[in-house]
This record gives structure tokens, C-alpha cells and sequence, in this order.
């Protein structure tokens, strides 16, 4: 088996810019994601959307359009509907697709697993007809689906908006937000308001307000700041309750979508080793890079939103950085023109986000959910079973799961992994990296023993 | 065809949409509390959708593309955990 020079995994902004750019330079690159085509979360389906339902998607969505085609003719092999389930430091990767699992080596690795949402563990989140906001706007955009009925959007974040904002233009209008950022955010964010009217900031601002003053000006029902929120089921369906200034509500619902922000997907960096560093703006775990995104790992790059939040154009400036560093490596001659270029937007289109970061910042509340509250989904572990295990022998996240089999189930800690380090370190006062974190193992998604025992 | 009844979907539409346009959010019962649940994620994190589809349990309703004549079912109790063990 001859080796790659790369294997990109994840075909989002940031892969697609590093696998078009390598193989526009010659080097032999395979690009690997789950899904049917290439897009991410952020292009989703860029390659088939009718027009009309791309169009509602708004302009940003629609910019993937030529990306994606770009990556078509890079003449880089491209392996869909295929996913990473382990990835090993010297290069090995394992892959699984409907043949079923083989290995291929590499000898550089561009890391583009994008971001997910920020788990939002809250009292009634497990309930049926609650789910995440990035899942409505995945129906929406694959789909042309919007959910029927009396819709309660909770949380905060840009995406929040933006979906609110998609919902209106396709005409819903049974829909209430509920903010729920930190009171005082708005102060908190003011001394990062300079750097964000620097560079490209002013044009990431724009759009937001924009959003905001299209919700506004629709009189969608709006609450800001509600405290003690719960979710609970009664015979009708949903009921969302919550007190703001002293008063209590309760709202009807058929369905409720929660968002708290983007954090980067970090499961396979972990499982890998790289060092990883907490962000205390970011309110998350990110590998450590260095400029050349280069990981702690050597030939191990990372790129978009999965070093770090910054959004689609970011992500795909990071991917065609990452990969001239790789090509450099491979011996070919890089134009530092172009890098420098490269950077500079990079940082332009990064100037706004300190400011986004404070003004979404979620509540602490979230961080330390109440005793009752799930925190392992999966194996339905609630906050006060981790408190209780955590005070009666002052065990870090690992001993939690393998006491309490949180984090043990299929989505292997992706959920409760940042809640069970959050409580560790609320409870034995340590900082996030301290309190560590649940230890990674491949296989990264569920493979049956009998796959793998075919591979031999 | 879910539990049984027929459901409409579109070309390119997943189970999980199908079913979810179809006002079926309970996909499932939890294997430890017996709980139910339906998709959370939507895009292949969470396992929560897991259902049943002609005869094999484990599928991701929210990865999977609803194609004519498939038979699905609600999955009660066991499901494969990290390890890929049946749990
Ligand atoms: S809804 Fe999360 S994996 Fe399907």
C-alpha cells in the first residue's frame, strides 16, 4: 500500500480548502467525510439544494456552491460516506464505509471534524421533541423541513439567530425565542468592541444586527434572560416554564430547540493525544497549534473550526494554510505571498470574535447543571451521581466513568465528556485542564467486532 | 413504514426527517430507565434516533435515507455501547 502525502478527514470549509489546495500542488490527497458530498455542517447538501431553498439560506450558505466544485477538480480522491473511526499519530488511518473497514496510511494528517454544539444539559432536554437548534437547520437545509406547530427556540449564539431568522423567511411565525445569555454579557463583551470594528469585524456585526432587527421588526415573541428553565411533558405535549423578574411562565410547545454556541469537535485529536489547552473566552477545549497549525504531534494538522471557533471563512483560509505547511514539507516550493495573504484575512476575519465569544458567553449555569438534571445521556447519569461519586473519593473524570458508565455509551462521552470535567473541577476547586478529561479510545464510532475480525 | 403505518417522505429525505414530518418523535426506550427519546443531534452524534430498520436494530435514523418499502421499528432497551458490545 502505497502512503498518501495527506488524508484530510471531514470535508467541511476547512477540508475543502486543504484538499483543494494540496492536490491543485501536485501532492496525492484523499479526502474523507460521512456524509453523501462535500459542505460540512455549514454547506450541508451545498451540491444538490433546489435553488429556491438555497436562496432562503442566505448568501453564505450559497458561496460553498464554488468551493465544493473546486475540491470536484482539484483531482483529489474524494471517499464520501465514509467514516474515521480510528487515526493514529504515525498516519494509520481506519475507515469504514458500506464495504466495510480498511486502513490507509498517510504521511500528514489534516484534522477538519468541525465544531458541534455545546451540550446544553437543562432539566427536560432528554424528552422526545426537544432537540438541538443545528439539528432543525440540518432538516431545514437537507430537508426543506420545518418543525409543524407552536415552536420554542431556547438558547443563544449566532446560529440561534440565524435559524430564527431561516424560520421566518419560510414563513413560520408560530415561534418563540427565549435568550437565555449571561445577564451582563452585553457589559462584559464592551472592551473587545474596538478589535471587533477592526479588519472584517464590522461585517460579521452587520449581519447580526441585521438578523436581529428582521426577528424584531416581525414581532416574534421574545423573552431575555429567563431564569430556573425546565422543560416538562403534560398531555397536550411540551411545556416549557421559566420565572423572569419574579414573574412565572409557561409556555405551550410542540417542539422545543436548544442551542448554547458551537465548541470544536475534538473527539479524534484527543484519542490521538494532542495536547489540548482550555479557552476561557471560547468557554471550551481546543488542540494547541502552532502558526503553522501544525498540532503537538508532529505532521498532525489541524484546521477549522475543530482548532478553535471561527466560522466558515476561517476555516477554509485555515485549510489552505494548513495545507501549504504540508506542502512545504512534501518539499514543494510555497509562495509566501500567498501564505501572508492567507493570514492576514485569516486574522481580518477573525477580529469579531472576542466579541462574540463574551456577547453569547452561556450562562455558568450551564457549566453546573442542577443534581436532577441528565448529564449522560446515554447512560442516563444525572449531576448530583457525579457530585456523589466525585465527594466520596475525589476521583477525576475517568474513575466517574468507569463507577458510573457516564460517557461509556455510543456517543462515547461527546455529550457529558466537558460536563463531567466542569463538575470535577467545581468540586475539587481545579482549574478545566486540571480537572482533566475522559480518556478518548478508538473505536471512534460503534464498529461490530465481526468487522473487524473480517479485516484479518 | 413505521410501527406498522405507511409514511410519506421525498427523495433525499432521511428517516428521521420522514418520521419527524410525520409528527413520530418517540423512536425509542432507553435501555437502563426505559425512558423514551427520539433524535437529538440530528447529525449522527448522539444515538438517540436508533431504531429498528428491516430487522436490524442500531440504525441512526438521522444518517439513514428512507427509501420505499423499508420497514422501521421503535427500539426498546438494548443497543450497541462505545465498544461496540451489545450493552
Ligand atoms: S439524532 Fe443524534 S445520532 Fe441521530
Amino acid at each position: 500500500m502505497t502512503a498518501w502525502d495527506a488524508i484530510v478527514i471531514g470535508a467541511g470549509p476547512a477540508g475543502i480548502g486543504g484538499g483543494s489546495v494540496l492536490a491543485e500542488n501536485g501532492a496525492r490527497v484523499l479526502v474523507v467525510d460521512e456524509a453523501p458530498g462535500p459542505g460540512g455542517q455549514i454547506w450541508r447538501g451545498i451540491e444538490t439544494v433546489p435553488d429556491s431553498r438555497a436562496l432562503l439560506l442566505g448568501p453564505d450558505y450559497l458561496a460553498g456552491k464554488a468551493e465544493a466544485a473546486r475540491l470536484r477538480a482539484s483531482g483529489a480522491h474524494l471517499a464520501f460516506e465514509t467514516s474515521v473511526w480510528r487515526a493514529e499519530p504515525d498516519g494509520t488511518v481506519w475507515l469504514r464505509d458500506n464495504e466495510g473497514i480498511r486502513q490507509e496510511q498517510a504521511r500528514h494528517l489534516l484534522i477538519a471534524t468541525g465544531a458541534m454544539e455545546r451540550p446544553v444539559p437543562r432539566p427536560g432536554w432528554t424528552l422526545p421533541g426537544v432537540t438541538t437548534i443545528g439539528g432543525l437547520q440540518i432538516l431545514l437545509k437537507r430537508e426543506g423541513l420545518l418543525p409543524d406547530g407552536e415552536l420554542v427556540l431556547i438558547g443563544t449564539g449566532p446560529l440561534f439567530y440565524l435559524y430564527a431568522a431561516q424560520c421566518l423567511a419560510a414563513g413560520k411565525r408560530d415561534l418563540t425565542l427565549l435568550d437565555t445569555a449571561a445577564n451582563g454579557a452585553l457589559f462584559a463583551a464592551l472592551p473587545s468592541l474596538p478589535a471587533a470594528l477592526t479588519g472584517r469585524g464590522p461585517a460579521y456585526l452587520a449581519k447580526g444586527l441585521k438578523l436581529l432587527w428582521k426577528l424584531r421588526r416581525a414581532g416574534i415573541r421574545f423573552h431575555a434572560c429567563p431564569q430556573d428553565l425546565r422543560i416538562e411533558r403534560d398531555a397536550d405535549g411540551l411545556r416549557v416554564r421559566f420565572r423572569r423578574n419574579g414573574a412565572l411562565h409557561s409556555l405551550y410547545a410542540s417542539h422545543v430547540g436548544l442551542h448554547e454556541g458551537v465548541i470544536p469537535e475534538t473527539h479524534m485529536v484527543r484519542s490521538m493525544g494532542c495536547h489540548m489547552d482550555w479557552s476561557r473566552e471560547g468557554a471550551a477545549f481546543h488542540p494547541r497549534r502552532d502558526n503553522r497549525l501544525q498540532s503537538s504531534i508532529e505532521r498532525v494538522f489541524v484546521a477549522g473550526d475543530a482548532g478553535g471557533i471561527g466560522g466558515a471563512t476561517v476555516a477554509l483560509l485555515e485549510g489552505r494554510l494548513a495545507a501549504l505547511s504540508i506542502l512545504e514539507e512534501l518539499g514543494r516550493s510555497v509562495d509566501p505571498l500567498l501564505r501572508e495573504t492567507t493570514r492576514r484575512t485569516r486574522r481580518a476575519h477573525l477580529s469579531a470574535r472576542p466579541l462574540l465569544d463574551a456577547l453569547y458567553r452561556p450562562q455558568d449555569a450551564l457549566l453546573s447543571p442542577a443534581d436532577e438534571v441528565v448529564a449522560c445521556r446515554c447512560e442516563e447519569v444525572t449531576c448530583g451521581e457525579i457530585r456523589a461519586a466525585l465527594m466520596a473519593d475525589s476521583a477525576g473524570p475517568n474513575q466517574v466513568k468507569a463507577f458510573l458508565r457516564c460517557g461509556m455509551g455510543p456517543c462515547q462521552g461527546r455529550t457529558c465528556g466537558m460536563t463531567l470535567t466542569s463538575l470535577a473541577a467545581a468540586s475539587r476547586n481545579l482549574t478545566m485542564e486540571e480537572a482533566g478529561y475522559l480518556t478518548v479510545r478508538p473505536p471512534l464510532r460503534p464498529v461490530t467486532l465481526g468487522e473487524i475480525a473480517d479485516l484479518y | 413504514m413505521f410501527e406498522g403505518r405507511a409514511i410519506p417522505f421525498r427523495p433525499g429525505q432521511s428517516l428521521a426527517g420522514a418520521l419527524m414530518a410525520a409528527g413520530v418523535v418517540h423512536f425509542r426506550r432507553t435501555p437502563v430507565s426505559g425512558s423514551e427519546r427520539g433524535p437529538w443531534c440530528l447529525m449522527g452524534i448522539c444515538y438517540e434516533c436508533l431504531l429498528r430498520v428491516d430487522g436490524s436494530d442500531n440504525q441512526r435514523a438521522c444518517m439513514t435515507a428512507a427509501r420505499p418499502g423499508m420497514k422501521t421499528e421503535r427500539q426498546d432497551g438494548a443497543r450497541l455501547d462505545a465498544a461496540g458490545e451489545q450493552a
